[in-house]
């Protein structure tokens, strides 16, 4: 590869933070100084090549230490990973977290998604935007879905340096905002995963019987409570064991789209070609999800343990973790849970003496909710620009690096600990015929208890609500998130469950049950998930790209109008969404009509 | 003597397409099954000569037990499918598709578009006066060609010709993201400062005239563009001994154009900058 590389150079910051990623430059070939000995010699092809999967690691090292990414960082970064500089920005320019442009060292992102926006965002936003204007030091973004939609209204403080250093504020005030964002060393610490969870300390727990009663930092104390017996277990079965146990169980996965994880094990496992590879999806994105991050802060070595599981199973030596960028805590604790895994031999060449050699690498995400699709998650890894992939191939044949991969959520991984623990025929016995288990349900909204919930499949929307202590004057809830659809206030009997939500024309998806009452303007809701749409659509397929826009657009017209004045565009609604679900590449573009179409259906919103 | 290079036999597989048996070689694609049967298909992001992106979406087609619409570019027909090209859900989504390119994008030098606008009855107007545009001006930053985004629909061509896929210099890539997402060299600088090696290899496969030659950008300028008053010439580069075909595209008696054909086994459709806009010495008449 002949590269091309401007003139301009990095700081002295910038050259740091990527030498201290990837190690000094060995010669003038990877951007060091030039020297005699580099004219003897040269480096590159396929083994340079190889690296460019530590292209997003690389951008996150530079935009952590200086706060945007500058053409110099850019390239140097290039010459020492062997990228060429136009697939770089390319790369550098999808994600939300990064900037191309200087900015200022601290960015204040703050929510203004569903949860957020009905828990009072915009007056929110605008408080802090009159405080920190101009000048201040900060820059303020609005943000979609921060994932702690029970503490809304959220915002997340990333201050770049030596280390990065991030503050939460939730539910925040201008007050706390602005001073996790002028000063995020000082800002009060985060209430602990547990206040997430309502039920936590409850016998009976499957999923989150660790959330709130372990030291989420202590392997000991994980161990304690029952940690590894699966992964024990799973040594004693075997791999087709434990793959049997799995697809025994019924477990669907819980990321939304609720395939067999049993089928999707089996047929990875099965596949001839090597190596094969584990990823954990915890990009978790979906505007009102937040159960995979309480379960990432309240037990992380419950994740870790169900990765090494998964690997074992499929055959699978090297498992990659993508996290959500804007989990900063998540990031934190499973980082020393990994490490303290690894010191301990549970992670590792011979894990838990075994023979089993099995990893686990995080990456981090950088605000793209496309890349929560599995294919563009691969793209993401690898380097590239967060693209879906068309399918086929599918990722069990060809997946991430072009090799055979699993890919599981957080939460379906994690409800692999009972089915080893308690037998595949107890597991199954929980929940309904085809949704078997235990799921988790994340509310918010016009409730008085919002957070994750853990009811086995089977339990009505009613029941979950009344669980959460929903507040009178409920209008709507929307099920699924900003990809699922809207259910009317008088429709609490529909059965949380794939089949049951299917058969009422809706979906549960990744398990958002976001409560709305009166108060609530129907269409600026409507219209902030068309915005979603429009800011998260990679932009690959022509249904998807522009038809988010003018679904935005048509929306934005009809804000104020009812009955024969919106009847219009609304025809228009169906027609683009109709060849938005009909033609797009991947989920995203599907979906992106749903929650609008639902409302204009069920709720008769604009009538 | 010209030899046919016949490659490895390949078995054929049956479908059906529109209720009607086709036979093609197995690794064809749905639309090679189509265009063999003669059912005309409209194509955007599709080239001769590069892997199918499938990002325009307008050659979508039905088959049967698929939950979403098929792009016959890239699907590969299987034994027994099932292949319904032009049902009213098919056309519904090309008809949208080709109504959100049209009411976004500078379609005005895009082949054929205007016969399949019309064919799907499609109605870029009813996105209404305020639709969002892509409104770009070109950039006209060299001498050899004009970049001008404005009718770019974002088929990847032009990066797939400029990487691995041919010419293997990677000067561009897109940047951004959804409506905004744009072609770019890296900082999004002038061509000039890129890795370009003006091979033009970008503007062959271009489908709507978003590359093209600073000559033809001008002449469209000053509206002396002719297409109806130009011949085509198609003949050997006489820069090395590799014997790249060239087709010079002639008008008044003056070289405005230059294209390389595609089914030449060698080149593909490829040139270096000297096949490619080395030609002024041609029309040198001193």
């Amino acid at each position: 590869m002949d590269l091309h590389f401007g003139d301009s150079k990095p700081t002295d910051d910038e050259r740091a933070a990527v030498d201290a990623l990837l190690g000094p430059p060995e010669s003038s070939w990877e951007g060091a100084d030039r020297s005699d000995a580099d004219l003897r010699w040269a480096r590159g092809g396929r083994e340079a090549r190889d690296r460019r999967d530590l292209l997003l690691p690389g951008l996150h090292a530079i935009n952590d230490r200086v706060g945007w990414i500058s053409d110099g960082a850019l390239d140097y970064l290039c010459r020492r990973l062997t990228v060429p500089p136009a697939e770089a920005y390319g790369v550098a320019t999808f994600y939300a977290m990064f900037s191309v442009k200087p900015r200022p060292a601290t960015v204040l992102h703050v929510c203004t998604d569903l949860a957020c926006a009905a828990a009072g965002a915009p007056e929110l936003c605008s408080g802090i935007e009159e405080r920190l204007g101009p000048g201040s030091g900060v820059a303020v973004e609005r943000s979609p879905c921060l994932g702690l939609c029970e503490r809304a209204p959220a915002a997340l403080a990333i201050r770049a340096g030596d280390p990065v250093r991030t503050a939460v504020s939730a539910p925040a005030t201008v007050e706390e905002a602005v001073l996790a964002a002028s000063a995020p060393d000082s800002a009060p610490e985060e209430p602990p995963a547990a206040l997430a969870v309502p039920q936590a300390g409850q016998d009976g727990l499957m999923l989150l019987p660790r959330v709130g009663v372990v030291d989420p930092a202590s392997l000991d104390d994980y161990r304690a409570h029952g940690g590894y017996t699966a992964l024990r277990r799973a040594f004693e079965l075997g791999p087709a064991g434990v793959i049997r146990e799995v697809t025994d169980s019924g477990l669907a996965g819980r990321g939304g789209a609720a395939f067999p994880t049993g089928r999707k094990w089996q047929a990875t496992a099965s596949q001839p070609d090597h190596p094969h590879y584990l990823v954990c999806n915890a990009d978790e994105s979906e505007p009102g999800t937040f159960k995979d991050r309480v379960l990432m802060e309240g037990d992380p070595y419950a994740l870790v343990e169900a990765m090494t599981i998964a690997g074992y199973a499929t055959g699978a030596h090297k498992g990659y973790l993508y996290l959500r960028g804007e989990y900063p805590r998540s990031l934190h604790r499973l980082e020393h849970a990994i490490a303290q895994a690894r010191a301990r031999g549970l992670l590792g060449d011979d894990v838990l003496g075994q023979g089993h050699a099995f990893d686990i690498e995080i990456r981090r995400g950088a605000g793209a909710y496309i890349c929560g699709e599995e294919t563009a998650l691969f793209n993401s890894i690898e380097g590239y620009r967060g693209e879906p992939r068309s399918k086929p191939p599918f990722p069990v044949e060809k997946g991430l690096f072009g090799k055979p991969t699993v890919e599981n959520n957080v939460e379906t991984l994690v409800n692999v600990l009972p089915i080893l623990t308690m037998g595949a025929p107890a597991y199954a016995a929980i929940g309904t015929g085809r949704s078997t288990g235990p799921k988790l349900f994340c509310v918010s909204g016009s409730v008085e208890r919002p957070g994750v919930y853990e009811l086995p499949f089977g339990a009505t929307l009613g029941d979950l609500l009344t669980l959460a202590g929903v507040r009178d004057g409920l209008r709507a809830v929307l099920l699924g998130g900003a990809a699922g659809g809207f259910v009317r206030a008088d429709e609490l009997d529909i059965p949380l469950t794939f089949e049951g939500t299917r058969e009422a024309g809706t979906t549960l998806g990744s398990g958002v049950v976001m409560a709305f009452d009166d108060s609530v303007p129907l269409p600026r809701l409507l219209l902030r998930i068309a915005e979603f749409f429009r800011d998260e659509s990679c932009g690959q397929c022509v249904p998807c790209r522009v038809g988010t826009v003018r679904q935005e657009e048509a929306l934005h017209r009809i804000v104020e109008r009812t009955g024969t004045d919106a009847a219009g565009d609304i025809a228009l609604l169906r027609e683009v969404g109709r060849a938005m679900r009909d033609a797009s590449i991947c989920g995203l573009g599907q979906t992106a009509w749903n929650a609008v179409e639902s409302a204009i259906d069920r709720l008769g919103a604009y009538e | 003597m010209t030899v046919t290079p016949l490659g490895i036999p390949r078995r054929v597989l049956e479908l059906t397409i529109d209720g009607e048996e086709a036979r093609v070689p197995e690794g064809s694609t749905i639309l090679d099954a189509c265009r063999a049967a003669g059912k005309d298909i409209p194509t955007l992001c599709e080239g001769d000569t590069l892997r199918p992106k499938n990002a325009c979406r307008v050659c979508v087609v039905e088959v049967e037990g698929a939950r979403t619409l098929v792009p016959a570019c890239s699907r590969k027909a299987e034994p027994g499918m099932e292949v319904r090209t032009d049902t009213e859900r098919a056309r519904h989504s090309r008809k949208i598709v080709l109504e959100l390119l049209a009411s976004s994008v500078d379609l005005s030098t895009t082949p054929r578009v205007a016969e399949w606008l019309k064919e799907y009855e499609a109605k870029p107007d009813r996105f209404g006066p305020d639709a969002a545009r892509l409104n770009e001006e070109p950039k006209i930053d060299n001498d050899l060609y004009v970049r001008d985004y404005d009718k770019c629909i974002l088929c990847y061509k032009c990066v797939d010709a400029c990487g691995d896929q041919w010419q293997n210099t990677f000067a561009i890539s897109v940047a951004g993201r959804g409506f905004d997402a744009r072609i770019a060299v890296e900082h999004d600088a002038p061509l000039t400062d890129s890795a370009c090696v003006y091979c033009g290899n970008c503007i062959e496969v271009c489908p709507t005239g978003a590359l093209s030659f600073k000559s033809e950008f001008d002449m469209r300028a000053a509206g002396t563009w002719d297409e109806s008053r130009q011949t085509e010439t198609t003949t050997v580069c006489a820069y090395c001994g590799v014997g790249c075909n060239l087709t010079l595209h002639v008008q008044d008696n003056e070289i405005v154009k230059v294209t390389s054909p595609h089914d030449n086994p060698v080149t593909h459709g490829n040139l270096c900058i000297k096949g490619r806009f080395g030609y002024q010495h041609v029309q040198n008449r001193g």
